[in-house]
C-alpha cells in the first residue's frame, strides 16, 4: 500500500482519494499505527467532512497517549529518584517529551528507559518497590532476557496497567553489533525535570538500530517516519551530519545508517547526506516491498517477503547455534 | 476481501469484508434499509478471515479482526458469521471509539427524552429496551450508550438487538416472524438471534436525546427501587464504560455532568412485565 506513505511525505496526494480510498488509508494507517501521526501531517489539508471527523478523534487520541505517556514517565522518574543516576527515555516518550515533530500524533506504547548496567539491579527494585510487577513468570524467558537481552523482562505497574521496559543498551547482547551503551548514556541531555533523552546523533542511531539490527521490520514504515521526522528537525543543525557519520562508526551501525537514509529517502522524500547514503544495495527493494506489505483492508500481504525479514531477525539476533537452541526450546514449550 | 458489505448505525460507518459470503448475506438481509457510511468513509474495518488459509473450507472457522483486534479472541464457525460480524463491530466502538464516551448500557427515547439503562450481562436491559421499543418508546440501541462529551447528548447506535436464551421466545411472542436473524445455537453465549429495530428506530437513528434518567435494572428480584447517588452511579458507570480511561479529561467531565444533573435508580424486577410497569411509573416521576 503506497498510498499510506506518498500522504505522509505529500498531503497533496491524498486530493484524488475517492471514499473508498480514505477508508483503506485509515485501515492501513491503522494496522502501521501510523494513524495519528496522519492526522497530524493532513491537519491542513482539504477533505471530506466524514475523513475530517475520524482524523479529529486520531488527533485528541494522540493527545492522550502524549499526557498518559508523560505521566508514566514522571511515574518512573519519582521512583527511580532517590537513586541518583541517568534515566533516559527512548523513542515515543523521548520525542514526546522533548516536544519534538516526530512526537506530533505518534502512537506511544509501553514506556521504554535506558539505566547504565551496573545500575539495573538497583532500579529494578526500586520500580517493584514502586508498584510494577513481573509480566512473564516463565523461569525459561525470564532467565533469557537477563542473560541475552538488552533491557530486564517487561514489567507492569499493577495499578495503571501500564507496560515499562528498562534498557541498558539498545540491542540484544547476542546481536553482532554492540553499540557503545556507555557513550549514549554519557552524551545524554538533560531536560528540565532532570529526565533525559539521548543526544540527537545517537536518537537517530537508536532508531536505526531498532529498525534493521533487531526485529522483522514489523512497524518498520512508522519507525522509518520517525527518522524522517527527526532527520529534517536534527539536520539542519550545524555539523549535525558530520557527528552522525562518526558516531555510527562508533557504535558499529555505518551500513545500517545508511540504509535507513536511503529508504526514509525513497519513501519520504528525506533530505540526506548524499554521502553518508551511500549508492542503492541490492537489497534495498526487498526492504521496500517489506515495508509497504499492507493492503487497504490493513491486512499483512507478500508473506513470504514477511517470513523471510522474520527468520532474519532471529538470524541478527543471535549465534547459528544459540539460535537452535533457542528455537527447540520454544516448541518443546508450545507443544 | 471478495465479499462486503458496508453500513451506517447511528453515527458510525462501518466496513465488513468477509472471506464467505454467507455473513455477508445475512448482513445484507437484516440491515436492510440502513444507509452507507457518511460520504462513503467508513469508520471502521472489520475483516472476517480464516486463520489459516484452509480454514476457508476445511471446518471453516471465522476469525474477527479489522482496525482493532484482540490478540486471543477465539474463532467462531461459519454458521456464526452473523454473530462474528456483530461482535467485529462491537470490538471497534470498544477498543476504537473516541469521538464518545460508551457505556455499555441499552437507551431507549420518548418525547425527546432518553432513558439510559446499564447493568450486567443477564440483568435484562436489552430485552428491556427491545420491549420498550415496541411498546410506544423509540428503541436507540442495546449495546453501546454514545454519550457525546461536547453536547452531553446520547446519540443512537441500534444494531440489531442480540437476544439470549429465554429472552428469544419472550420477544418472537410479540413481534413478526420477518424481522428476526437464524436462531444460532450453541454460540459462547449460548443460544442468540438478532432482531432488527423496527422502523421507528431506523428513521429517528440521527436523532440525539437528552438523558432524563438512568436505570440500574436487576432481573429475578421481587419488584424494588432504590435511589441511586452521584458518586455510586459515577462509578458504575466507568466500570460499564469501554474508553473511559482512553478518552481521558473529556470523558470525566461527561460522566461528571451525566450524574449531577440526572437521577439514578437500581431497581429489581421479577418479571419483564413488572419491569415494564416500575420504568413507567419512576419515568413519570423523573419528568415530573
Amino acid at each position: 500500500m503506497r498510498a499510506l506513505a506518498d500522504a505522509m511525505r505529500e498531503p497533496a496526494t491524498t486530493a484524488t482519494l475517492d471514499a473508498e480510498g480514505w477508508t483503506s488509508l485509515f485501515a492501513a494507517a491503522r494496522a502501521e499505527q501510523m494513524i495519528g501521526s496522519l492526522a497530524f501531517r493532513l491537519e491542513a489539508q482539504p477533505m471530506p467532512a466524514a475523513a475530517a471527523r475520524i482524523l479529529a478523534d486520531a488527533r485528541a487520541s494522540a493527545e492522550q497517549w502524549r499526557r498518559s505517556a508523560l505521566w508514566e514517565a514522571e511515574m518512573a522518574r519519582r521512583a527511580l529518584a532517590q537513586l541518583d543516576l541517568p534515566v533516559v527515555l527512548m523513542k515515543g516518550t523521548a520525542y514526546a517529551a522533548a516536544g519534538m515533530d516526530a512526537g506530533a500524533g505518534r502512537s506511544i506504547g509501553d514506556l521504554d528507559i535506558m539505566v547504565p548496567r551496573e545500575a539495573l539491579k538497583a532500579a529494578e527494585t526500586a520500580l517493584i518497590a514502586a508498584g510494577w510487577e513481573w509480566v512473564k513468570p516463565d523461569p525459561y524467558d525470564d532467565a533469557y532476557y537477563r542473560d541475552h537481552m538488552h533491557e530486564l523482562p517487561p514489567l507492569i505497574h499493577r495499578e495503571r496497567d501500564r507496560m515499562i521496559d528498562v534498557h541498558h543498551t539498545t540491542l540484544p547482547l547476542t546481536a553482532r553489533i554492540t553499540p557503545d551503551a556507555a557513550a549514549m548514556l554519557a552524551d545524554s541531555v538533560v531536560l528540565e525535570d532532570g529526565l533525559r533523552i539521548m543526544a540527537p546523533e545517537d536518537m537517530v542511531l537508536h532508531g536505526v538500530a531498532h529498525l534493521f539490527a533487531d526485529g522483522d521490520l514489523a512497524g518498520g514504515l512508522r519507525n522509518l517516519w520517525d527518522q524522517d521526522r527527526l532527520l529534517r528537525e536534527l539536520g539542519v543543525v550545524a555539523g549535525f551530519w558530520d557527528r552522525l557519520r562518526a558516531r555510527a562508526r562508533l557504535h558499529g551501525l555505518e551500513w545500517h545508517l545508511a540504509l535507513a537514509l536511503r529508504l526514509t529517502r525513497h519513501l519520504y522524500a528525506t533530505p540526506v547526506d548524499p554521502a553518508l547514503a551511500g549508492r542503492a544495495g541490492l537489497f534495498d527493494r526487498w526492504f521496500v516491498r517489506r515495508l509497504l506489505a499492507r493492503d487497504g483492508w490493513g491486512r499483512q500481504t507478500r508473506k513470504f517477503t514477511q517470513l523471510a525479514f522474520y527468520i532474519r531477525s532471529h538470524w541478527l539476533r543471535m549465534p547459528p547455534a544459540m539460535l537452535a537452541r533457542h528455537l527447540w526450546t520454544k516448541w518443546r514449550k508450545a507443544t | 476481501m471478495r465479499y462486503r458489505f458496508d453500513v451506517r448505525i447511528g453515527p458510525v460507518g462501518f466496513r465488513v469484508g468477509s472471506a464467505w459470503r454467507q455473513p455477508i448475506a445475512a448482513l445484507r438481509d437484516l440491515y436492510a434499509g440502513y444507509p452507507e457510511p457518511d460520504g462513503g468513509i467508513a469508520d471502521f474495518t472489520v475483516r472476517l478471515e480464516p486463520e489459516r488459509p484452509w480454514r476457508r473450507y476445511l471446518r471453516p472457522s471465522v476469525a474477527i479482526h479489522g482496525d482493532f483486534t484482540l490478540p486471543d479472541a477465539a474463532p467462531l464457525p461459519l454458521a456464526q458469521g452473523l454473530l462474528a460480524a456483530e461482535m467485529g463491530m462491537n470490538l471497534q466502538m470498544a477498543l476504537g471509539q473516541r469521538r464518545y464516551l460508551l457505556l455499555h448500557a441499552s437507551v431507549v427515547e420518548r418525547d425527546g427524552w432518553a432513558l439510559l439503562m446499564t447493568g450486567h450481562s443477564g440483568a435484562g436491559k436489552s430485552t428491556l429496551a427491545a420491549l420498550l421499543g415496541e411498546r410506544g418508546w423509540r428503541f436507540m440501541g442495546d449495546e453501546f450508550a454514545l454519550l457525546d462529551p461536547g453536547t452531553g447528548l446520547l446519540h443512537a447506535f441500534p444494531r440489531l438487538v442480540s437476544l439470549k436464551n429465554a429472552a428469544i421466545d419472550a420477544m418472537t411472542a410479540e413481534i413478526a416472524a420477518d424481522r428476526f436473524g437464524p436462531l444460532l445455537m450453541g454460540t459462547p453465549k449460548g443460544a442468540i438471534r438478532h432482531l432488527r429495530p423496527n422502523a421507528a428506530a431506523l428513521s429517528a437513528m440521527d436523532a440525539p436525546a437528552r438523558p432524563a434518567l438512568i436505570l440500574f435494572p436487576r432481573y429475578g428480584f421481587a419488584a424494588a427501587a432504590r435511589p441511586v447517588g452521584a458518586s455510586e452511579a459515577f462509578v458504575r458507570l466507568t466500570q460499564a464504560s469501554t474508553n473511559y480511561v482512553a478518552m481521558g479529561e473529556p470523558a470525566f467531565d461527561a460522566l461528571s455532568v451525566l450524574v449531577r444533573d440526572v437521577p439514578g435508580r437500581a431497581i429489581d424486577y421479577p418479571d419483564t412485565e413488572g419491569a415494564v410497569a416500575l420504568v413507567e411509573r419512576l419515568w413519570t416521576e423523573a419528568l415530573a
